[in-house]
């Protein structure tokens, strides 16, 4: 007799309730190893502290304004980087000559750590806005161009056969075929991409900023303020967490016919 | 021979019409060969086939598996390439795939992104017919697979055998020479199946449109057709022409029919010699 079942559905309110139940359970153990004194402050702060840390940088602007600056940072880099590497990818997913120039660089270029390219960046473009891009871009383009081949590669043949014997061409069966067909698939690779895109925007603003939400992080630890560390880090998560809403909503909304949605 | 073991460009034109070996004849397969190279060396897969579709007609390809029924079709409709001899459509050698040859498969094929009104239309907008004669086209074939009600619905909310419906209306709609089928129904429950079998054979005693069917389910081939070409095992090629000398006007009860069970026997002799 199996009590427990593999993969079966609980419902949207039980899910919700646990998943709330879980966030809660991690802000009360916080609570309680700060507030009885257990652990030192200055390694855990208390969550009053950074709910505190939040309304004096909300009140002084500065929260606004170092938010405001990543987001831009983060949005001209990624877009920079689908503008191109969607293209790129799709090309490599479809043609094998492009995919035999294109797919072993960028195998290999991936697993080099985007944080050893930041003082070569600075060397070349500069500690401007454009190193911080730049950054975000060389993060996310290759990954990026080897997702979106793979989802132009996910395509089944019979679908693009189906094209063939009702006439059409190569470039139609490209457009009306391929790029329509990987839709759905193309828009949980971004929503992917993006949230690495954050975790490079504070690879970039660790070492070459003064402004910005990995700045602020790295600014307070010199001055021990773990409660501001702690905010700057809650506060990546939660705008992580909202732009991947965003594109599940946006993926909900604009492809209704993609099978097994969620 | 061995025309097609040359280059691409040494090939003749699509348009360049060759003498038809017969006037009525629209899939004419001459000496067909396929060969698939591998690290291992070279397999032969078919060899020396011989066969021969008019127009009008109804064929079935039964075979035991791994003969190869499916890869002669899709060499037919260009999908594979042949390693030597002729395929010649209407008075064509052909070059690759085209709308000329209509395909239904055995996997479910509808595009999802479109609606099966969206999914009918899809050749005759490539072809560039008037809008007007499009939804009237439309209008006909959502008729003749019986799901006017479906018009706008996805391809999810589709059952297989709709499914299978509507790819068959969006083949014909394109008024293609031939229709190619591959194992369609073969996914389906038996009851969609019979179901799908009687109106397979509706549509062709209507529109009359010249199919060439593979199957492994030899009470389909004999149910449907009016000519069966058996193939032999690895590798493939024709084993025996039969004529199905069947009423003209089907339906499911012509399944239990003296006739009908001797022809199916026959045929099955024929494949059971080959898979022992």
């Amino acid at each position: 007799m199996i009590k427990i079942k593999i993969r079966k559905d609980i419902g949207k309110k039980q899910y919700i309730l646990l998943a709330v139940v879980a966030f809660l359970v991690i802000i009360g153990v916080w609570a309680i190893a700060s507030g009885t004194g257990a652990v030192d402050e200055i390694f855990l702060p208390k969550p009053a502290k950074v709910v505190q840390y939040y309304i004096s940088s909300i009140q002084d602007g500065s929260l606004w304004e170092n938010t405001k600056i990543s987001i831009y940072r983060i949005l001209l880099g990624f877009i920079l980087a689908v503008i191109l590497g969607i293209p790129v990818g799709i090309l490599v997913g479809t043609f094998k000559k492009v995919e035999a120039v294109i797919r072993p660089l960028c195998e290999f270029i991936r697993y080099m750590p985007v944080p050893a390219f930041v003082p070569l960046i600075m060397v070349w473009v500069g500690i401007g806005e454009n190193a911080k891009i730049t950054v975000i871009f060389i993060g996310t383009f290759f990954q990026l161009v080897l997702m979106v081949a793979d989802d132009a590669m996910s395509v089944p043949d019979d679908l693009i056969n189906a094209g063939y014997t009702l006439g059409t061409t190569t470039p139609m069966t490209i457009f009306k075929i391929i790029i329509p067909a990987m839709m759905p698939r193309l828009m949980e690779t971004l929503r992917m991409m993006i949230g690495w895109a954050w975790t490079y925007l504070v690879s970039a603003e660790l070492v070459a900023a003064n402004t910005g939400l990995g700045y602020t992080i790295l600014k307070s630890q010199r001055f021990l303020s773990t409660d501001a560390i702690f905010g700057g880090i809650i506060l990546i998560g939660l705008l992580g967490l909202i732009t991947d809403r965003i594109f599940v909503f946006l993926n909900r909304k604009l492809f209704p016919w993609a099978e097994g949605g969620r | 021979m061995g025309l097609f073991q040359k280059k691409k460009n040494m090939l003749p034109e699509r348009n360049s019409h060759i003498e038809a070996n017969l006037a009525n004849s629209k899939i004419y397969v001459k000496d067909v060969k396929k060969v698939y190279h591998s690290a291992k060396g070279d397999t032969l897969a078919m060899d020396h086939v011989n066969l021969n579709v008019l127009e009008n007609e109804f064929v079935c390809i039964v075979g035991p598996s791994g003969c190869g029924k499916s890869t002669l079709l899709r060499m037919v409709a260009g999908l594979d390439e042949i390693s030597g001899g002729e395929i010649v459509i209407q008075d064509r050698h052909i070059i690759g795939p085209g709308a000329d040859r209509g395909m239904v498969f055995q996997a479910y094929t509808l595009f999802p992104w479109m609606t099966v009104a969206e999914n009918i239309k899809f050749g005759l907008k490539i072809r560039k017919i008037p809008a007007k004669e499009q939804e009237e086209i439309v209008d006909k074939y959502l008729k003749v697979i019986k799901l006017e009600k479906f018009r706008n619905s996805y391809p999810k909310e589709l059952s297989g055998g709709m499914k299978q419906r509507v790819a068959i209306a969006r083949a014909l709609a394109n008024s293609p020479e031939v229709l190619l089928m591959d194992e369609p129904f073969s996914a389906l429950d038996p009851q969609t199946k019979a179901d799908m079998q009687l109106l397979m054979r509706q549509i062709w005693q209507v529109e009359k449109p010249t199919i060439l069917f593979v199957t492994h389910d030899i009470e389909e081939a004999v149910f449907l057709s009016n000519k069966i070409y058996v193939l032999t095992s690895r590798p493939g090629t024709v084993k025996k022409e039969v004529r199905v000398l069947l009423p003209y006007d089907r339906d499911l009860s012509l399944k239990d029919t003296e006739q009908f069970i001797k022809l199916r026997k026959e045929v099955n002799g024929l494949i059971e010699h080959e898979s022992l």
